[in-house]
């Protein structure tokens, strides 16, 4: 415990002096701002307190924000210590390779949750301060932020088995940035084109359902828009699946960062220094 | 014995690097292992490590098996080029070994210092000297008194003042009973401040010995470098049938054994001779005769 954490506190260190830290607080933060000045027009969402709304919207940007800044987080976590020549020496020292995976991912899921912080609590400050009844989408507030957690613990996870997979930093960076195109981006277009094409036939009915719970990022905007009162027809797909239990959508979402991490620590494992 | 290596062999694809190599390390000796690059020195650090394994043989790392929890919490390592993250400060990266070894931070500035590093404990590594960072490398070396050392080219990139220094310290390891393997291009660099000489040679071990001993067994030729009066270098070199160097130098070669019966024959000459040098075998010689099987 003593070496994950004296792990964790160097790669804090270290983020905190490549201005990772100011990067992904900054970038969150002037995101929630642009969401809570343009309101509800991006959902059209009424009768609902302000907050609630907020959280709506909070979900679309969480999606595409989060994962892209684990992912920026945590491509160099391996390639890198390979690159400078810093893993053969501590790797002979009496520190398992699971604990140091566990350390750099300790503080950067604490940095990532600095920064959602960050930006869900400027975009819950200012729904507050224009709406009272705002407090009553507190709870769906606070459901985005763990949910949001374990949707960057996992792609922070998928990071350093990528990281370990290629070796070099630049290859893991193209690596982890075409990652989050075909996951967050191409992988909706690609369902929506298939459910087009099959036309309620067995695709819609049989696999479909499962192929979104299988990508954490849908799992998670799933999770959060099904037990928001705001709107649940919000964002293309998830609207399309209003079938799905939310229950479904929570067990993927906690089970990806337990299989990320499972990923990470086998790749690593396949490293020799 | 702290370290015990036993037929070692280990293969990349069909190519052999090291080749049933085997010696000891006892405790408080210093071992240098000497070898040209490729020679398979690193390569048996990294299995003694435990960093990667061997294809064949035994090795027994304090006892136990390399890379275990006894043998990694005993043992210290010195990379060649020792690399570490240049955002960190010296006394950054130091706490975060020490704390990785469970000892008490507040040994950083004292090992610091011990290097020589203490003025710039507090500044980025990114703007050290390659010679700096070798003295980083060497403070987390010294980490909770080792019982077994391996460095590995240790003192390249260090300045002759510091590697006397660097020497110093590991003197000092080794009276307290810390077994030293280092290894090195350079013989010369090595002689009097090891016991003992291993050398590899494309992945065969070569020589495994004392310094006065592998001289004894190389017997190489020793020189003789006589200086002839004025204008009787060729009467010199004909009376002792060797070889003219200049108008004035004959050089003679001979055996070990021959030397005494060659001297006689040049105070022989009396008036014709100025003076006379012996010039023994260098370190280098020596080391080549070695790896290159003996045939140098």
């Amino acid at each position: 415990m003593n070496r994950i954490l004296a792990s964790a506190r160097t790669e804090f260190i270290i983020a905190l002096r490549n201005r990772w830290i100011t990067i992904s607080v900054a970038m969150m933060v002037l995101f929630s701002l642009v969401l809570s000045a343009a309101g509800s027009a991006p959902t059209g969402a009424l009768g609902a307190d302000k907050l609630s709304v907020t959280v709506a919207s909070l979900t679309s940007l969480a999606v595409y924000l989060v994962p892209l800044v684990a992912l920026l987080m945590s491509f160099d976590a391996i390639a890198g210590e390979i690159e400078r020549g810093t893993l053969p020496l501590v790797l002979t020292y009496p520190v398992k390779r699971g604990e140091l995976v566990l350390g750099k991912f300790t503080a950067h899921l604490a940095i990532l949750a600095i920064a959602i912080a960050a930006g869900y609590g400027i975009a819950a400050i200012a729904a507050v301060a224009t709406d009272q009844n705002a407090f009553l989408g507190l709870p769906a507030l606070l459901r985005l932020f763990w949910s949001s957690l374990l949707l960057g613990a996992t792609f922070i996870g998928i990071g350093y088995g990528i990281s370990a997979f290629a070796r070099r930093p630049g290859a893991a960076a193209g690596l982890v940035i075409g990652l989050w195109l075909v996951l967050i981006v191409l992988y909706d277009l690609g369902l929506l084109a298939a459910i087009v094409a099959d036309d309620g036939g067995t695709f819609t009915n049989d696999y479909f359902q499962w192929l979104l719970l299988g990508n954490p990022a849908d799992a998670f905007r799933l999770y959060n828009l099904a037990a928001s009162d705001a709107t649940t027809a919000a964002a293309g797909l998830a609207g399309a699946a209003n079938s799905i239990p939310p229950v479904h959508a929570l067990i993927s979402i906690l089970a990806w960062p337990v299989a990320a991490i499972g990923i990470a620590l086998l790749a690593f494992r396949r490293v020799t220094p | 014995m702290c370290l015990t290596l036993s037929q070692v062999t280990k293969c990349y694809d069909d190519h052999t690097v090291l080749n049933a190599v085997g010696f000891d390390v006892a405790a408080g000796e210093r071992v240098a292992l000497l070898g040209h690059n490729g020679a398979g020195k690193s390569t048996l650090m990294k299995i003694i490590l435990g960093l990667i394994p061997a294809d064949k043989g035994t090795i027994k790392v304090l006892g136990t098996e390399p890379g275990s929890n006894i043998a990694k919490t005993g043992t210290a390592y010195l990379p060649e080029n020792a690399a570490f993250h240049p955002a960190l400060s010296g006394y950054e990266q130091l706490c975060y070994y020490l704390r990785l070894r469970g000892e008490n931070t507040n040994q950083a500035m004292p090992l610091l210092e011990r290097v020589g590093l203490a003025q710039a404990a507090k500044r980025r590594i990114g703007t050290y000297s390659k010679g700096m960072r070798q003295r980083v490398g060497l403070a987390q070396a010294l980490i909770g008194k080792p019982r077994l050392l391996i460095l590995d080219e240790p003192t390249s990139g260090l300045d002759p003042v510091s590697r006397r220094e660097f020497y110093v310290i590991l003197d000092e390891l080794a009276a307290q009973g810390t077994a030293i393997l280092l290894s090195s291009h350079a013989l010369t660099e090595v002689e009097a401040r090891t016991d003992r000489i291993v050398i590899l040679s494309s992945g065969v071990m070569v020589a495994n010995d004392t310094l006065a001993s592998l001289r004894r067994q190389a017997s190489l030729p020793i020189r003789l470098q006589v200086s002839a009066s004025v204008g009787k270098a060729d009467e010199v070199a004909s009376k002792l049938s060797g070889d003219r160097r200049n108008g004035v130098m004959v050089d003679l070669v001979c055996r070990s054994d021959e030397k005494l019966a060659r001297l006689g024959d040049i105070s022989a000459l009396g008036s014709l001779i100025e003076d006379v040098d012996v010039i023994q075998p260098s370190l280098e010689d020596i080391y080549s005769h070695f790896s290159k099987g003996g045939d140098a």
